[in-house]
């Protein structure tokens, strides 16, 4: 049995908490670079704004409904979201943390401890409240697709109060119930499947469910099979406790402002490969080769647009900023060309292994060995006792061009002194 | 378009790659055999009863997960003890009652109140004789954030 918690609108939630002047009024939370909406509150939607819609559309409506368009504060976001999971612990000894917002957890063995899994349910969203501030909803099943169906049918349905156990409702309810849900709403079924179901005439969860699983196999292959088995209550999927390691590492960003010369560029690609590097040492990983690509904005016909991009591998696998930075670089020469307005660069990181199984060469090693991993640790621990970029590779007094547009963005409430809320006393 | 270009870094392009000398003859190396004194007789008497160092945060902290910190701005309550630019420690596990020091929202603020709950009337006071308490009618709500649990300061040395 599982139960999947969920907080509803988290980025917005963790604003409300320690801003009541955002209490009933309707509140977005922007992506990086404020581009377009990445979390609204249940007012905004009620307005009609889509998920991804971007700002710039919405501005009408900030006129008209005094909209708060807030820039995402991450910093916020993770505290408040290992505090949510540090409860949940306490719930239960099996916990997979599923996204910042999201967590599965395992309730075999733990049905006496309650009178029912919706008791305990209703205790998680007691208490998760009480303690952090933020609404949650409860979502149990015998599998994780169905936990996960029914987490949306509690946030769906104001009956359940926030709280569906499917497991404990008779046949004919869950049909209903199912029956009543589009089919693209069942985790793992995506834009494309779900409109190739549609034309098979599956519209609905329950018409999923009813599909015949040889059916479901030959025709859409086994992950679909195994979603089939799901909904019918037969658990495929086991909780992930772990993160599997990244395959592949990706740090990129579209610019605040268009970016048209080299050293600019190189700068910002410079801190994509350290920040890359950064998440490579800290899963022990090493790769062997860094893709670099820039671009310029593809929707502006009217100016010069050019894109390319560049595999770079390295003399050997290696984890070490200084190596990975020179690549970068190396590469972003070659594709670099002047006279464009370039809107995004990046760098995305291949070839990932462990650092423990890394072939030992003969040969001298570039960024690998005992002084460079010495080097790496001693970097990674000194920028995250004083912050980010203290010690950098590449680094320059210059101002920052191309760093995130983040204005509205609220103080780090709980991660930084100099930004605690203010409790009055008058 | 994809283009694959082999890197080597700049300094061993020109030339072979170093090779490391083979270590035929290792430097000799003088491991100290005894660093320090070991006791021969009884062992120290203080092994077993070795403690962490004090933490003030297990002194403050009751509830970490619950627990956020606030400025305070204001000398309403300086006869409890709380001054202004004081670090509140706020716990939102704990049910407020009468007596406890509560953050509270007022008018979209948050604000640092003694809780009076008595006889079903409930008052925020203040302490300090400047400030009037306030009173809450039959069908006001008073929206209690959290708990104060204490208060730090930090002296200008």
């Amino acid at each position: 049995m599982f139960a999947l918690v969920d907080v509803n609108n988290f980025y917005v939630s963790c604003e409300r908490v320690f801003n009541p002047h955002l209490e009933n009024r309707p509140v977005v939370v922007l992506s990086n670079n404020d581009g377009c909406a990445v979390a609204r509150s249940n007012e905004v939607k009620a307005l009609g704004v889509k998920m991804g819609a971007p700002w710039f559309q919405m501005q009408e409506l900030e006129k008209q409904h005094g909209i708060v368009a807030l820039s995402s504060n991450y910093a916020l976001y993770a505290d408040m979201s290992s505090r949510v999971v540090s409860i949940l612990r306490d719930y239960s000894p099996n916990v997979e943390v599923y996204s910042i917002d999201e967590s599965f957890l395992g309730l075999n063995g733990l049905h006496s401890l309650w009178p029912s899994f919706a008791s305990m349910g209703q205790s998680i969203r007691q208490r998760v409240l009480q303690w952090t501030g933020l609404p949650v909803c409860v979502g149990i099943g015998p599998s994780k697709t169905l936990a996960k169906l029914a987490n949306h049918i509690a946030k769906k349905n104001s009956r359940f109060n926030g709280v569906c156990d499917l497991a404990a409702m008779n046949p004919a309810e869950i049909d209903a119930l199912l029956a009543g849900i589009e089919v693209g709403e069942v985790w793992g079924v995506g834009g494309r499947i779900n409109a190739h179901l549609q034309a098979a005439g599956i519209w609905t969860v329950k018409d999923l469910r009813d599909a015949p699983l040889t059916w479901l196999r030959s025709r859409f292959g086994v992950v679909m099979e195994r979603t089939g088995n799901e909904l019918h209550g037969i658990s495929c999927l086991d909780l992930e406790k772990i993160a599997p390691p990244k395959k592949q590492i990706v740090s990129c960003r579209s610019f605040g402002q268009a970016v048209h010369a080299l050293p600019d560029l190189s700068e910002a690609v410079a801190s994509h490969a350290s920040h890359a590097a950064e998440k490579l040492r800290r899963q022990d990983g090493v790769c062997s080769a860094i893709h670099i690509f820039i671009h310029t904005n593809p929707f502006r016909e009217q100016d010069p647009r050019y894109s390319n991009s560049i595999v770079i591998p390295l003399p050997n696998a290696s984890a070490d900023t200084r190596l990975l930075v020179r690549a970068a670089l190396f590469g972003l020469k070659k594709i670099y060309k002047p006279g464009y307005a370039y809107i995004k660069a990046g760098v995305m990181l291949m070839g990932i292994g462990e650092a423990q199984v890394a072939q030992a060469s003969l040969l001298l090693k570039h960024g690998a060995g005992q002084r460079s991993e010495d080097l790496m640790k001693a970097m990674d621990a000194l920028n995250r006792r004083y912050g980010r970029h203290t010690v950098s590779v590449f680094a320059s007094a210059a101002v920052k061009s191309w760093a995130m547009r983040r204005e509205n963005m609220s103080p780090c409430y709980t991660t930084r002194w100099s930004d605690v809320p203010l409790a009055h006393a008058r | 378009m994809t283009t694959i270009i082999p890197f080597i870094p700049r300094s061993t392009s020109a030339a072979l790659p170093h090779l490391q000398p083979a270590a035929a003859s290792p430097a000799v190396c003088r491991v100290p055999l005894l660093r320090h004194r070991i006791p021969a007789g009884f062992p120290s008497p203080a092994d077993g009863y070795v403690e962490s160092a004090l933490d003030l945060n297990t002194y403050l902290v009751r509830n970490k997960t619950a627990t956020f910190f606030f400025r305070v701005i204001g000398d309403s309550m300086t006869g409890a003890n709380i001054h202004d630019g004081d670090m509140l420690v706020v716990d939102r596990s704990i049910e407020p009652k009468h007596g406890h020091i509560v953050l509270a929202v007022i008018n979209n603020e948050y604000t640092v109140k003694r809780l009076h709950s008595m006889n079903g009337v409930i008052e925020l006071h203040a302490e300090n004789p400047a400030y009037s308490p306030i009173c809450f009618q039959e069908h006001d709500e008073l929206q209690v954030w959290g708990v104060v649990t204490g208060a730090v300061s930090r002296f200008a040395v």
